[in-house]
């Protein structure tokens, strides 16, 4: 009984956590940069709904999402579009500043001090089982999330744009793909998805900071690179992976205060394995 | 510091001259015509002077030694890069100086030298994306993410004009697989159908017979002549084997170190001592 219960909680945390490494993996696959940023949209998200909670919760979720992807495509107008083509170390170290720019914001709006807020949308009883519905929600909205997301990859023209995108920047262009306006769709199809994984994170841990994402941000990002980097399906694996792992290693006493060295440690014996992650595809590079 | 003053100046100029640069369109009798089109990086000039004028319906052969400037023609005629001077038009519109997607909805498409195909994604689909931007399948992405009608409607009618152009090429049995499992010449097929998907009006063809076997070759002069045909299209290509360029090029410019060394049609072009002289040394 007590397995199924982890189970859950590991696939709904999993799915928490896909949510986000697609948003590190998309970006990856079609701007070829690490957005280090992502993160820190789910804490703009998560402020958010915090925000407009008193007012409406469904409002809120709306509200956080639509905020988020703005602040997607500004961070990627104003920020990475510039550097388009330039060394990918000055990519990477501004996305860090993107980062602690949009942290140090959030310190100067809304304080240091964590924010708690106790948001109870009480459980499922089913026999012996008790599973609350926050994971219930998380894990089916996560599952709508990721079914959705592959039709659009696969079956619109915007989808097949973006994989063409990823697939060859110079030649999709010259076939009459605008890739300024695939990367910015990506950009904000990520931030959305960060806003509603801000969502669910917050619903499992009820306290607000200002490195809310830090922690969610960088094990999506070993989720993302554990099931390859670039590729959908495997920032999905990698994530429901990765929650599943941390569940169960809680549910273990003796485990339970080394669930995150043993994350990470398997995303060093799968780099060792296999170093393009599970579903990650060898690149031959043409000499 | 005198030069670099210079350097200022010029730079300066350059971003003046693009800003105010206004695209003016011409009465041209010619599909594609180039202006004095050139392009130099830093001191060496890559491509200069070159003036083609193609005609409607016509193959048209761009050739030359190694290095002599035949594939920067192709990146400049496609946006890839932009010419430092010069202008050209098609149809006697001027696209100098826009971004590579517009230039291709304008109506240039091409192929490449090295086989640029969506490896990753089938066959159908490579030529899909190809068709995207084409008004007739217009359908927004909010119509698309909420699957409204139109976009079922659409989908399917590009699926249809996919495995139509596949056919021409033989190639729609294998629409399923994916692009880089094809053999080779499929692969260059491939290509051009993904280009003529994009509804060009002159169709770009870097080297379309590189690497293929004297059988493959053949083919590959009947599918050209039947695209000629078919889709009412205009050619031009860049190609080394001189049997394929004399049965089918209708006129040819040669080029050498980034100029035009001869031009006319085949035979006279190709007979030209000049050209000879490139070719062979002397």
């Amino acid at each position: 009984m007590d397995f199924i219960i982890t189970l859950v909680n590991g696939l709904s945390l999993g799915g928490i956590y896909a949510m986000i490494a697609l948003g590190y993996t998309m970006v990856y696959g079609i701007a070829k940069m690490l957005n280090f940023a992502h993160g820190d949209i789910i804490m703009v998200g998560g402020y958010t709904i915090l925000l407009f909670l008193p007012i409406n919760p469904v409002l809120a979720i709306v509200a956080a999402i639509v905020f988020c992807v703005i602040v997607g495509i500004v961070i990627e107008r104003f920020a990475y579009k510039p550097l388009r083509g330039s060394s990918p170390l000055a990519v990477l170290i501004t996305a860090i500043g993107v980062s602690t720019l949009l942290q140090s914001l959030a310190q100067v709006l809304f304080g240091s001090a964590p924010k708690i807020k106790q948001i109870n949308l009480g459980a499922l009883q089913l026999g012996d089982l008790k599973i609350d519905y926050s994971t219930i929600i998380t894990l089916v909205c996560s599952i709508i999330v990721m079914v959705v997301l592959n039709l659009f990859v696969k079956h619109t023209k915007t989808g097949r744009a973006m994989v063409a995108v990823s697939e060859d920047k110079g030649a999709a262009q010259l076939m009459g793909i605008n890739v300024n306006h695939i990367i910015m769709v990506t950009f904000a199809i990520g931030s959305a998805l960060a806003a509603l994984a801000g969502l669910f994170y917050f619903l499992k841990v009820q306290t607000m900071t200002t490195t809310f994402g830090a922690l969610p941000g960088i094990k999506a990002f070993t989720a993302a690179v554990i099931g390859g980097i670039g590729s959908i399906p495997g920032a999905m694996v990698g994530g429901l992976l990765l929650g599943i792992v941390e569940c169960v290693c809680q549910s273990i006493p003796e485990l339970s205060s080394y669930t995150d060295a043993i994350e990470f440690s398997i995303l060093i014996v799968i780099l060792l394995v296999k170093p393009t992650g599970i579903l990650g595809k060898k690149r031959r590079e043409k000499v | 510091m005198a030069k670099l003053i210079d350097n200022v100046k010029n730079f300066v100029s350059t971003k003046i001259l693009k800003k105010t640069h206004k695209r003016e369109n011409i009465k041209s009798d010619y599909v594609l015509e180039t202006k004095n089109l050139g392009i130099s990086f830093g001191g060496l000039k890559a491509a200069q002077n070159i003036n083609l004028k193609i005609k409607k319906n016509e193959i048209y052969g761009l050739i030359g030694p190694n290095g002599a400037g035949k594939t920067t023609v192709f990146n400049l005629l496609t946006g890839v890069y932009q010419p430092t001077e010069g202008t050209f038009y098609l149809c006697g519109e001027e696209l100098t100086g826009l971004p590579q997607d517009k230039i291709n909805h304008k109506g240039i498409a091409r192929t490449f030298q090295n086989i640029r195909l969506f490896n990753n994604m089938t066959v159908v689909r490579n030529v899909m994306v190809g068709l995207a931007n084409q008004p007739e399948y217009k359908c927004s992405l909010l119509e698309s993410l909420l699957r409204l009608p139109r976009h079922f409607k659409n989908e399917k009618a590009m699926r249809q004009r996919a495995k139509e152009l596949l056919r021409i090429f033989d190639l729609e049995d294998e629409r399923n697989n994916l692009a880089c499992n094809l053999p080779y010449g499929k692969q260059r097929k491939l290509e051009i159908a993904r280009a003529l998907a994009t509804n060009p009006k002159l169709l770009l063809l870097d080297e379309p017979a590189a690497g293929m076997n004297p059988n493959e070759t053949e083919d590959l002069v009947n599918t050209i002549k039947t695209i000629r045909d078919q889709f009412d299209m205009t050619i031009l290509l860049i190609e080394h084997d001189m049997k394929f360029v004399s049965g089918l090029c209708d006129r040819i410019t040669v080029l050498n170190f980034g100029t035009v060394l001869a031009e006319g049609d085949t035979k006279t072009a190709l007979n030209d001592p000049e050209v000879i002289k490139a070719y062979i040394g002397g």
